[in-house]
């Protein structure tokens, strides 16, 4: 009798966990576009870089945002030897222009390397993730950044959990790579539902997505 | 010097070094007045000896902090379908010839190359049809690439942020 009460009480306890923190998901989902972290002044920006040509995408639309977006995390996966250099060159231009400026390079383990077979791929997914969570959680940026590589949805993972848990409100902005015309990336595909501002760059992707902005080529 | 610069990013593709340094490509190179070859081959097990191509002055090197000059003092970029390369040459406003590696497991590249041949930015082709299309090509239909508009992100995010 007495099991039967405390093994009720678990699964009762399990299941408001469960119900909580499904209905923390909606909330947080859907409160995104009432949030403005730019209020106090400045925005901090976790940027997923990637790998080589995600990196030059998600530079040039650095390149257009204002000094207000200040520190940006660079999170470069760990196996990648062009991204630093673009990041060191582009933010060594940024301080000349402001002395004030200021960002960061993060390491993590990368998700998946092309051509790696789907099974092992779970595997490093996973190990992202444990990566993710801790350097997210230490960061806690107002805004995540990314446009597509492996990488980015264990971060963006682990920022919405901040918000779930009622930590940190992270936005998440989404900004599919252009050399995707036709069809999401598998990031993208599973971004698409938990991003606050989720862009692409064809107008044929907007049919298929409707929630996406679409204003054109934006790098 | 009419040179012709190679690049495949960061990654590797030894099956298009392997062919633009076939007899059957450089036949074609020459006949289209290039005398020089700058390959970048990046993670490719596929280095060629500078001597490997009879009438052309041949460069190797795996990476550069940037390919910025090479774009620049070349008259053709033949480039993997990898975004970055191709904005890259795009923007430089030089003839881009991109070579899709078909051997790819999710080969989402060809949908950039596609839509940008369609509209008439570059001629695409894979290594099995490479020298093919280095003798046939007509570089003067391709047309000048507008710059994407990222000020346009700028403006969107700062209202979405509330910066503004």
């Amino acid at each position: 009798m007495a099991l039967f009460v405390v093994l009720s009480g678990v699964i009762l306890t399990a299941l408001l966990l469960v119900t909580g923190f499904i209905l923390r998901l909606f909330v947080v989902l859907r409160n995104g576009p009432e949030y403005k972290p730019g209020q106090k002044g400045s925005v901090s920006v976790l940027v997923v870089a990637g790998s080589g040509g995600h990196t030059t995408e998600i530079i040039r639309l650095l390149g257009s945002l204002s000094h207000s977006y200040n520190p940006r995390h660079y999170v470069i996966a760990d196996t990648d030897k062009m991204s630093e250099e673009k990041i060191r060159t582009f933010e060594a231009e940024r301080e000349k222009s402001d002395s004030t400026s200021q960002f960061t390079l993060q390491r993590i383990p990368r998700s998946r390397e092309v051509r790696q077979s789907w099974s092992s791929s779970v595997l490093s997914s996973l190990n992202a993730l444990f990566s993710s969570v801790p350097l997210v959680f230490r960061l806690r940026p107002d805004v995540v950044l990314c446009n597509g590589p492996g990488t980015c949805v264990p971060l963006c993972a682990a920022g919405l959990l901040l918000g779930i848990l009622g930590l940190k409100r992270v936005l998440i902005v989404y900004v599919e790579s252009i050399c995707r015309v036709e069809t999401l990336s598998l990031s993208g595909k599973m971004l698409y539902y938990i991003s606050d501002y989720f862009f692409v760059q064809w107008a044929q992707l907007k049919d298929k997505y409707p929630n996406a902005i679409y204003m054109g080529r934006l790098v | 010097m009419k040179t012709v610069f190679v690049t495949v990013g960061t990654t590797s593709f030894d099956d298009l070094i392997d062919t633009v340094t076939s007899d059957e490509s450089v036949k074609a190179l020459i006949q289209r007045g290039f005398t020089g070859v700058n390959l970048q081959v990046g993670r490719g097990s596929v280095v060629p000896d500078p001597e490997s191509c009879p009438g052309l002055k041949l460069q190797v090197f795996r990476f550069k902090d940037s390919i910025a000059e090479d774009m620049r003092h070349s008259d053709l970029v033949i480039s993997h379908a990898g975004a970055g390369s191709c904005l890259e040459a795009l923007g430089a406003n030089k003839p881009l010839l991109v070579v899709v590696n078909d051997k790819l497991m999710d080969n989402h590249q060809l949908e950039l190359a596609r839509q940008l041949q369609a509209d008439s930015h570059l001629i695409y082709c894979t290594c099995s049809t490479l020298p093919q299309t280095l003798r046939e090509m007509d570089l003067t239909t391709l047309r000048p690439f507008a710059p994407g508009e990222p000020q346009n992100f700028a403006k969107f995010l700062d209202k979405a942020v509330g910066l503004v």
